[in-house]
């Protein structure tokens, strides 16, 4: 048992950078001019911020029905396809989520701008110029765009390693195709379902960046809201106790879900 | 069915595909704006490598991503291994505190940890991100490694013992190599992670800037075309690492 003191380094490490700064965040959310006040907390419950924080819930939940909706097909078919093909094909899918997601959201800003090919394409075809970027479908699309591999590998990951015997038994005592699925396939995916929506909704309810671009900051998300309060309103106590909702969010949505589906997500999740 | 599973593949791959495709071919264009095709031409790769601002950021992503991964990789595999004797008890308080960095937004993390720079008067810049980033890759290199140690028997280590190994000599000849597939999967993952990252070098930083962080201050003004070469010269990056990574797979399964 001697060697434990091998983690020390590493112990000292983590409360200093991570135990000590979130006391800190802490302190500031539950003090205004360092005295005990929960005023913080009180003027998060105004209207305003409800609604900020309803807003990027909705468009998180949106983003993750969508990115199920295409991901899972997509999971299905490279799960199901022979071998040697699909090998190259989730390769393919690997590729761009492994490109900077800013480069990937500016390249979406490039295709939606007023003067930009889609709208070229649209006046060309006949329709004319129609207002693409700082909507808030824009948000929306370049959540999706961006979060969509996140859907698609943890449910390919589960469907790949599930066994294919299973399917041929229910058919062979007389399942049709939609019953294999619903009664075989699907409940077998669900750990993976489980932990790419986890994958797909924390981010996409925590991110600023995205908003910021596609949306010209004229749909204040949640994020965006924590990060303005530290770099430019500069009201830290406001922000950790925003920052402190948030993580309490993220902690609860995650406990839900890994109760709903048995615990996929963690240390292989990390792989993605 | 499995016709229109293909066709539905491929309209996703064009999805993903679309936007880059259209960085590269913009990359060559001769004109500065979008709106017009110049013709061919390979000058904003020449601006590029003129361009000290981006030379600069490009060192400081990829010397940060080094220091940071090798560093991380050292502490995360001690601490793995430190962890695995640990009592049960002990064990779970590290791995919780382990997890949280992983299961903290990134916008927590990184405002937790610039909150800590300025308390402690300590300047944003080069050596806060390079801290900030041994904190979040070090969890990557800890659960890459800990599966590996629990994994492997340990009757192996005990043997090497009894036959006469100095424990410092059965670390490195019977825990290492056992151990080693995770030591290089967590690095790689720390290396992945910290060239990526955006959102908590954006906090603990404001002097020096990654390419990362560059993109986004560009995105914010009026965008230099340099910056879709920039993107096609890191995408062909990717797909060479990637390429390389699954050759390596491929040997390795073999």
């Amino acid at each position: 048992m001697k060697r434990s003191w091998f983690a020390f380094p590493y112990g000292l490490w983590m409360l200093l950078f991570t135990i000590v700064p979130i006391v800190i965040i802490v302190y500031y959310a539950f003090t205004i001019d360092g005295s005990f006040s929960l005023d913080n907390f009180r003027l998060f419950f105004s209207p305003d911020i409800i609604g900020i924080l309803l807003f990027s819930l909705w468009l998180a939940f949106l983003c993750t029905l969508i990115c199920l909706a295409l991901g899972y097909p997509v999971a299905l078919f490279l799960a199901k396809t022979a071998m040697k093909r699909s090998a190259m094909l989730v390769v393919l899918f690997i590729i761009p989520m492994w490109m900077n997601f800013l480069l990937r959201t500016y390249a979406w800003m490039s295709l939606l701008e007023d003067t930009g090919l889609i709208n070229r394409l649209l006046e060309w075809v006949g329709v004319g110029r129609v207002k693409l970027m700082y909507t808030e479908n824009a948000v929306l699309f370049g959540l999706v765009y961006n979060f969509l591999p996140f859907m698609i590998f943890p449910i390919y990951s589960v469907l790949k390693r599930s066994d294919i015997l299973l399917e041929e038994a229910a058919s062979d005592l007389g399942a049709n195709t939609l019953n294999v699925f619903t009664r075989v396939t699907l409940p077998l995916s669900l750990p993976g379902v489980v932990s790419g929506i986890s994958m797909v909704f924390m981010p996409a309810v925590t991110t600023f960046v995205i908003p910021r671009l596609l949306g010209g900051g004229m749909f204040m998300m949640f994020g965006d809201l924590i990060e303005s309060q530290f770099l430019t309103t500069g009201d830290w106590n406001f922000g950790s106790a925003l920052s402190l909702v948030m993580m309490a969010l993220i902690l609860v949505s995650l406990g839900i879900l890994n109760k709903t589906g048995t615990s996929a997500n963690g240390e292989e999740g990390a792989l993605w | 069915m499995k016709k229109l599973g293909l066709i539905f593949v491929i309209l996703m791959l064009v999805f993903l595909y679309a936007p880059i495709i259209v960085l590269v071919v913009y990359s060559f264009n001769d004109s500065p704006t979008r709106a017009v095709w110049g013709g061919f031409s390979i000058r904003w790769y020449i601006e590029l490598f003129h361009d000290k601002s981006i030379l600069d950021a490009l060192y400081v992503t990829v010397s940060i991503a080094l220091i940071a991964t090798v560093a991380s990789t050292i502490v995360g595999t001690l601490a793995a291994i430190g962890m695995h004797s640990m009592k049960p008890g002990m064990q779970s308080l590290y791995v919780n505190v382990t997890n949280l960095p992983m299961l903290t937004p990134d916008i927590v993390t990184g405002i937790s940890l610039m909150v800590l720079f300025i308390f402690a008067k300590f300047p944003r810049g080069y050596w806060t991100m390079l801290l900030a980033h041994i904190t979040f890759d070090a969890p990557y290199v800890i659960f890459s490694v800990l599966p590996r140690l629990r994994r492997m028997n340990k009757h192996l280590y005990e043997a090497a013992l009894d036959l006469g190994s100095t424990p410092g000599r059965a670390m490195r000849q019977v825990i290492l190599p056992e151990i080693m597939p995770g030591v290089v999967t967590g690095a790689l993952l720390a290396f992945t992670m910290s060239l990526d990252d955006f959102v908590i070098s954006y906090f603990t930083s404001v002097r020096s800037a990654n390419l990362s962080m560059l993109i986004y201050s560009m995105t914010r003004r009026k965008v230099p075309p340099t910056i879709n070469a920039l993107s096609a010269i890191m995408f062909t990056v990717v797909l060479a690492l990637l390429l390389i990574i699954n050759r390596r797979d491929a040997r390795q399964a073999a």
